[in-house]
């Protein structure tokens, strides 16, 4: 996203504002484009947020490096950016990081999908109907209570150490917060807006799909953030605790042999699914919400 | 329902509202009111704010039960709110649309919008449309199911005054067009008195007078009869002397 910073207004003081010290201040808006473009400006301006939100990331990455380099932080603590990418590189061609990636992206898939699709059905269902907000709200709420990793320990007993629980700790992590954001969502939308629809003759099924599905837009996308969040989140505990493969394999075996490079590997893997998820889920905000008015900050 | 005779229809056309009464805990709204509107009528219905306009419209719209007597009008009817209602995630035709269906609908929502001078703006959103180009949106929204009876609370009260009179034209092009029965609710006398077939006012929960208005559109505008009827309708909401 590239912003684009509006300078403070310019004021152009009166002739006389100087002279006369008790004149009433005055102000004069002219077009932003009225105003003198000296170079050093330009350059201000081009300077100042030159990669829009990663500018901050990006800047700490650089200042890491250079620590690192420098010899402020130890390597195993924290080595330099550039040799985790060099370490990243050296785990694919050996032929590791790839297939550990695919199995735990392989169950965030199937976790995420799970528990969508519980997520979706239930919190329509229970916004749609009353008798579907009696059936599964409570429920809901109760289980919203429960620490997402207070269930790994019940899950392992129930389910043992293989897939299901790490899938299932997934799709719980996934299906909570969209069931929520959904319910809440159907049932914040606009009661006029409804009751005009039912005026115009618009039936049940033109209700649902002109009015309540996209009133309920914005709050699934919310849950869908959430739940792309909380979905990582549980692939992380998962692995973590208990796994032959996977990138919480690969941090937990990079810790026992005080592989830091190969820890921050993993790390740096988990970061960029969880941006890739918000990017995805800004793509489908700026897809589907084009109607609404959005705050732009300056 | 019960099929017992009062839920028969009675008349053919029209609305007819009988000694309905409607209370909210123990104020009485609407007492025992009397009402009628005939097919191809426009009828104003004035008041002064929370004096029960808009609970009668609603008991019309079939928003609201009575608590006594007897509402019956057509089933097919229509209503524009004060606010436009539009849907902020539909385009204009889209809002048009809403409640119609078969394979015309689209070409039946773009005559009605060229109707009310929006043609070229079906693939506008809501959030682009000025105040007076969303009501009439919500307007071609109520007249493309071409209803027997539209009801229009207080349609106009949020726009500004010239496009307010824009809309008066509009409404009266519209009513060559649209065969059908109009209540609208208001509480400016002007507005009354340049659309009216008939002019109610309410008082105490009932009709309390009505006038025939049957002035020529330049009459409305400026005469005589306009400035008596004026004086008698502010007489009628006890603000005489006040203008």
């Amino acid at each position: 996203m590239t912003e684009i910073r509006i300078p403070a207004p310019a004021v152009v003081k009166g002739p006389d504002a100087e002279t006369t010290t008790n004149a009433p201040e005055r102000e004069v808006f002219l077009p932003v484009d009225a105003r003198r473009r000296t170079p050093l400006r330009t350059l201000r301006e081009r300077l100042r947020w030159p990669l829009g939100i990663y500018t901050t990331p990006v800047a700490i990455l650089v200042v890491w490096e250079i620590l690192a380099r420098a010899g402020v932080v130890s390597k195993t603590y924290a080595p330099a950016p550039t040799s985790i990418v060099k370490s990243a590189v050296d785990l694919w061609q050996q032929g590791v990081l790839g297939p550990d990636l695919a199995i735990s992206l392989q169950r965030a898939g199937i976790g995420l999908a799970i528990g969508l699709t519980v997520g979706v059905v239930t919190g329509v269902l229970g916004g749609l109907l009353r008798s579907g907000e009696y059936l599964f709200n409570g429920l809901v709420q109760v289980l919203n209570t429960i620490p997402l990793l207070a269930v790994l320990p019940l899950m392992i007993v129930w389910f043992g150490i293989d897939e299901l629980t790490k899938v299932l700790l997934i799709s719980f992590g996934a299906g909570v917060p969209m069931y929520l954001n959904l319910f809440a969502a159907i049932r914040g939308v606009d009661q006029r807006l409804i009751e005009m629809a039912r005026t115009t003759g618009a039936g049940t099924w033109r209700l649902v799909t002109r009015v309540l599905v996209p009133g309920a837009l914005p709050g699934f996308l919310v849950g869908l953030r959430f739940s792309l969040a909380y979905s990582v989140l549980g692939l992380v505990a998962a692995e973590t605790v208990n796994a032959d493969k996977g990138l919480g394999f690969l941090i937990t075996q990079g810790q026992t042999y005080l592989q830091t490079n190969q820890v921050f590997v993993g790390l740096v893997i988990y970061s960029l699914l969880g941006l890739l998820a918000d990017q995805f889920v800004r793509a489908l905000e700026r897809v589907l919400l084009r109607w609404r008015p959005s705050y732009e900050a300056s | 329902m019960s099929s017992t005779i009062t839920t028969e229809p009675r008349r053919r056309t029209g609305v007819v509202v009988e000694q309905v009464v409607r209370q909210f805990g123990d104020r009485r709204v609407l007492d025992r009111l009397d009402l009628t509107i005939e097919e191809e009528e426009l009828v104003i219905l004035l008041g002064p704010s929370g004096c029960g306009k808009s609970t009668l419209l609603r008991l019309l719209a079939g928003l609201d039960r009575p608590d006594g007597g007897r509402v019956e009008v057509p089933a097919r009817r229509a209503i524009v709110f004060q606010a436009d209602r539009l849907l902020p995630w539909q385009r204009v035709l889209r809002n048009v649309t809403l409640g119609l269906h078969g394979p015309d609908a689209d070409q039946r929502a773009r005559e009605v919008l060229a109707e009310v001078g929006l043609s070229g703006r079906e693939k506008a959103w809501p959030k682009e449309l000025s105040g007076g180009e969303a009501q009439r949106v919500s307007l071609a929204r109520a007249l493309v199911s071409e209803p027997e009876l539209v009801l229009l609370d207080e349609p106009f009260a949020a726009l500004d005054a010239i496009t307010r009179l824009r809309m008066h034209d509009l409404v009266r092009a519209l009513r060559s067009k649209h065969h059908a029965a109009m209540l609208l609710v208001t509480h400016d006398v002007d507005e009354a008195i340049a659309l009216a077939d008939r002019i109610v006012v309410m008082s105490n929960g009932r009709i309390g007078s009505a006038h025939t208005v049957s002035l020529t559109a330049a009459d409305r505008e400026a005469s005589v009869a306009r400035e008596e009827l004026r004086a008698r309708l502010l007489d009628d909401l006890g603000l005489a002397g006040q203008h």
